[in-house]
């Protein structure tokens, strides 16, 4: 019962190990995300929450490739599919504010497999407000 | 590693418990509540853990698996499982539940609404008959929920009744030594009220109000809250004794002096710079959220004083004198008005409003100058300082323009940077001017004084720890006072070469003055002085008066640090700040108010637009900037005022009104309560109540959504009740519809008090239309029917305007640029987007289309994404550094000259990123 407790099941059943992270740490670092992604992500209410959760995500993202750092993981795979209905709602400009967390996710969701039925969403790859905040 | 806690929250109990069981070594650290530890996150989470690789776990259950994991115990399907359910369903019920029990004492409402929590855990231990959650022994699982319910479980009013299985787990894992020692060094043996101080600074629950994710339908904290059969019963109680023992608000005589044993509020709002007009965000920073707090503490019967005034010396005076070819007096006494008059208007309610270029400001000053420096707190010392030659005068601050020795902004004057906002010392402005004769300055020393800031630290610090411990300081002042302490205090220098001050009263200094940042803060006292001869008992009377600064952030470190200092070293008793209240900044669509480019609405052109004061007052407080910045939006206040003051607030008082006059020939019908009628009466007090438990803690914007709130209940119990029907049915539905219009007036009627503070004139207007005596204006927690049966009410007319939007954009295109006598020429010019107006002005290089060339851009932008593809494949490919390497530069050497092509400088990328700290 529970999505992170499901998809850890099915990781571990698959055999992708790895996926919970491969260290101590980074597997600390994994849990720590679908943790965030079930209660936070989730249980986000109004723009207001939407935009520290884009924030602070965009400052964690500042200096790492993936959620755990350089490896991939499930909560990539998780955070991914929690934010794909927000992110299908920003403006090309709000898009660029959140440069770090765009470039993740576009990265995730060209990753092999990942984008299943979802639409993609498009992120220009051109900073258009240079000049704005 | 390190792991950083709080006294007394919750959440800590289960980390320190997994520490001690796991026996893991890591040093533990003790911070602030609202401490920002975690550098990616923008509110402050706690505890969390800082690894030793640098990386941080915030999140509760992660750091106890990691401990656990570092031991060899790998999580199961089963401690999972405990540990989301705990972190998505346990936890919300527990953080309203906690909030409940302790802030609001109601421990018996809290318990009833985690039963079903309770029975989950109980059932579950039933069935896989284990001694604990997951297996046989203690696993992380039991450490989470024990760390969650302990709080309460722990209390007596938290009966477990015939829950066996689940009492049975609680007692076996307190009973470990580990969560023993947790407990004793979270809760410090207060037990639940041991929470209370950290559960008050965390937003109300009601406010994270959970939408359900699970399919259980969850009682509680939905946005219609319910309430309880006591709660509706309690608020009938109090309805029904009316006004007969109701207080008497206290008449206010001058001047107003702190009583023994009562509270005494002492407000100031930071004192306006007077060569200005003041714009928007000045009002809104300190002087209308002070006068928001001092008209609630005069309705709370409260001994309250609410003193400003204009800070008048100093060189921006000066220079400004210089300009308009006045003497530096007439400039005071020239914006001294203009000031008084904006403040007047926006109904600023000062019990005084005063200036620094009083004798008693002179003389005040003079003494704490000699107190310090009879008990040697001031240093002498020789400053290398800008001299024009040619005007023969140093140049002090204001007087000196140049570039920014840290953002390379153009205009960056000799004390501060406008862009960046960093303080500046005027020796280290590359390409110094000066600002009268546009000269080259030259380096010159002089002699000056300085206030000994490092030696009066330890008292700082000492007071500074108390006073925010007990006080209300907004997290970012608390950020701010502490960040300053961290960096260190150097000796700050208190004299200046100049003319406009007040003198230095040293033969060996005659000719120079206080430099302001030294006096203006004790403005407060003197004005303070030339309201009352007995001053001092306000200011010189720290056990009765408390003492409430109101600023925007970046005063934050004259009134946290500086000033402190100045008055901890005089060591005359003197009243220092319990309470300090820092806003954010408001920007003006988007972008910056700005008075050179004519840039936003200011304090006086507010009034030419019609728009009555307390409209612009509400608007401003509904989007104050507290907790992060905000924008004022013309399309917004139009929404806004449409929205929530038309159709919402004045559509229901009108209503209420309305119906008595049209329906019971102005006299309030006889009520006879029923259910619904009592359900609205428990539904206003309890928004009520948070309005006061938030005005109390100076979060003036929320306390405005509650009372928006009543009035919605209010619009929907007419509505559901429909008295304009029932007024034409049998006697029992004409009955029905006299409670329901006499309810909704007492209801219009309480709104008026509570909106005194936000909008005075409507409020008396709405007084006015009911003919409510003036004994209903004071606030307590109880909603009383303040107009009985027959009470004769007067005429009702609408309160509020529709505001269209032909108007509203006329007026954003007025305010959105050039202003009309400066753009006469090219009126046609003004750009109807202020927004792009106002970035096309920002000052991001002098030379900004000089070198643009849009073809070249576009060809260049095509090939920064071109190398940018390369570098991410090689990068892909795990390809060696060096080749990376090589790549990266290439892309690096492109964007500067795509910058370049775009006409911007090659550093204003970079300023961006320094500005956002």
């Amino acid at each position: 019962m529970g999505l992170t407790t499901i998809a850890i099941h099915l990781v571990q059943e698959a055999q992708q190990n790895q996926l919970l992270g491969r260290t101590a740490e980074e597997k600390a670092i994994v849990q720590q995300w679908l943790e965030y992604r079930v209660t936070q992500i989730d249980g986000h209410r109004g723009k207001d929450e939407t935009r520290t959760i884009l924030k602070d995500l965009n400052q964690y993202l500042e200096d790492k490739v993936y959620l755990a750092g350089d490896n991939f993981t499930l909560a990539d795979i998780l955070v991914y599919y929690g934010l794909h209905p927000i992110m299908t709602e920003l403006s090309v400009q709000e898009k660029e504010k959140y440069v770090n967390v765009s470039r993740w996710f576009n990265h995730i969701q060209h990753y092999p497999g990942i984008r299943q039925h979802l639409h993609p969403v498009v992120v220009l790859k051109n900073r258009l407000y240079t000049s704005g905040h | 590693m390190r792991l950083y806690l709080t006294e007394g929250n919750p959440h800590c109990l289960k980390v320190v418990a997994a520490v001690e069981l796991t026996g893991t070594r890591c040093e533990l650290q003790f911070v602030g509540v609202e401490e920002r530890v975690v550098p990616f996150l923008s509110h402050s989470k706690l505890p969390c853990l800082q690894l030793d690789s640098g990386n941080y776990l915030f999140s509760t259950n992660a750091i106890c698996q990691y401990l656990f994991t570092l031991r060899g115990k790998e999580p199961s399907d089963l401690t999972n499982q405990w540990l989301e359910w705990e972190a998505t369903e346990l936890q919300t019920a527990l953080s309203g539940a906690l909030y409940t029990a302790v802030v609001q004492g109601k421990k018996e409402e809290a318990a009833g609404t985690l039963q079903k929590k309770w029975t989950y855990i109980d059932q579950s231990l039933t069935r896989r008959s284990f001694p604990y959650l997951a297996a046989d022994a203690i696993t992380v699982a039991d450490i989470v929920l024990w760390g969650a319910l302990y709080p309460l479980l722990s209390d007596s009013a938290f009966l477990l009744g015939d829950l066996k299985a689940l009492r049975g787990w609680f007692e076996r894992v307190c009973a470990v030594a580990a969560c023993r020692k947790a407990v004793e060094s979270i809760l410090k043996g207060k037990g639940l009220q041991g929470l209370k101080p950290y559960l008050q600074k965390q937003p109300a629950p009601s406010q994270r109000a959970e939408t359900p994710t699970s399919n259980e339908p969850e009682g509680g904290e939905s946005a219609d809250r319910v309430l309880t059969e006591e709660e509706i019963r309690a608020a009938a109680d109090s309805w029904s004794k009316g006004l007969s023992g109701w207080p008497k608000p206290k008449l206010i005589q001058h001047p107003v002096l702190p009583q023994p044993n009562e509270k005494n509020v002492l407000i100031t709002s930071a004192l306006p710079y007077v060569n200005n007009v003041p714009h928007l965000g000045n009002i809104i920073g300190c002087v209308l959220s002070a006068d928001v707090f001092a008209r609630f503490c005069r309705l709370r019967n409260w001994s309250t004083l609410f003193v400003c005034g204009t800070d008048e010396y100093g060189t921006a005076t000066e220079t400004k004198a210089l300009e308009e070819g006045l003497s530096p007096q007439q400039i005071c006494d020239k914006y001294h008005a203009v000031h008084a008059q904006i403040y007047q208007w926006f109904g600023i309610s000062f019990d005084h409003f005063g200036r620094t270029t009083t004798q008693r400001q002179r003389e005040i000053s003079q003494d704490i100058f000699r107190r310090l420096l009879e008990r040697d707190f001031l240093l002498q010392d020789t400053v290398e300082q800008l001299r024009c030659e040619s005007c023969q005068k140093f140049l002090a601050d204001r007087f000196v323009e140049g570039f920014c020795p840290f953002c390379n902004y153009e205009e960056a004057r000799g004390d501060q940077c406008d862009k960046c906002g960093k303080l500046i010392n005027a020796t280290e402005l590359k390409n110094p001017q000066c600002k009268i004769c546009k000269g080259t300055p030259v380096v010159k020393s002089s002699k000056h004084l300085f206030l000994d800031l490092p030696k009066l630290e330890s008292r700082l610090v000492k007071w500074l720890e108390d006073s925010m411990v007990s006080g209300n300081w907004t997290p970012n002042a608390r950020f701010i006072a502490r960040s300053w302490i961290r960096d260190g205090l150097k000796p700050r220098c208190i004299t200046r070469d100049l003319k406009w001050g007040i003198p230095v009263p040293l033969e060996e200094f005659k000719d120079k003055v206080f430099y302001v940042w030294f006096d203006a803060p004790i403005g407060y006292l003197s004005i303070t002085a030339n309201y009352t001869d007995q001053w001092e008992r306000w200011w010189k009377n720290p056990e009765q008066v408390q003492l409430y600064n109101f600023m925007a952030k970046d005063n934050v470190p004259f009134h946290s640090v500086v000033f402190p200092c100045s008055l901890l070293g005089a060591e005359d008793n003197y009243t220092l700040v319990n309470h300090l209240i820092a806003t954010e900044y408001l920007n003006y669509e988007d972008g910056k108010f700005s008075k050179s480019r004519g840039v936003g609405v200011f304090g006086d052109m507010a009034k030419e637009t019609g728009i009555p004061a307390d409209i612009w007052r509400f608007y401003l407080l509904f989007i104050r900037p507290e907790g992060q910045d905000s924008s004022f939006s013309w399309s917004d206040l139009l929404l806004k005022n449409n929205s929530e003051l038309l159709n919402n607030l004045g559509n229901f008082i009108n209503r209420a009104g309305m119906f008595v006059c049209k329906f019971f020939e102005g006299r309030v019908p006889e009520m006879e309560l029923h259910d619904d009628d009592k359900r609205l009466l428990a539904q206003a007090t309890w928004e009520l109540r948070q309005y006061l438990q938030l005005l109390e803690k100076v979060r003036i914007r929320d306390a405005l959504k509650c009372i928006l709130n009543i009035s919605r209940h209010g619009n929907q119990y007419i509505q559901a009740n429909e008295p304009w029907k029932r007024i034409k049915g049998t006697d029992a539905d004409r009955k029905r519809a006299g409670t329901v219009t006499g309810v909704a007036v007492n209801v219009a009627c309480l709104l008026s008090v509570m909106l005194q503070p936000y909008m005075p004139s409507v409020s008396a207007s709405i007084q006015e239309q009911l003919l409510a005596p003036a004994q209903c204006n004071v606030l307590a927690d109880e909603f009383v029917c303040i107009l009985p049966g027959g009470h004769k009410i007067g005429t009702v007319s609408p309160l509020f305007q529709k505001l269209e939007t032909d108007e509203v954009e006329s007026w954003r295109k007025r305010f959105g640029g050039q202003q009309p006598e400066e753009g006469s020429a090219d009126q046609s010019k003004t750009e109807a987007k202020p927004t792009a107006e106002a970035k096309a002005a920002a000052p991001v290089a002098e030379d900004a289309g000089k070198g643009a060339d849009p073809q070249r851009a576009k060809q260049l932008a095509e090939e920064v994404t071109k190398q940018g593809e390369v570098v991410r494949e090689l990068k892909a490919q795990k390809a060696e550094k060096a080749v990376i390497g090589a790549e990266v530069t290439k892309l690096l050497e492109l964007k500067k000259q795509l910058v370049l092509a775009e006409g911007k400088t090659a550093e204003a990328p970079a300023q961006k990123g320094k500005k956002k700290k």
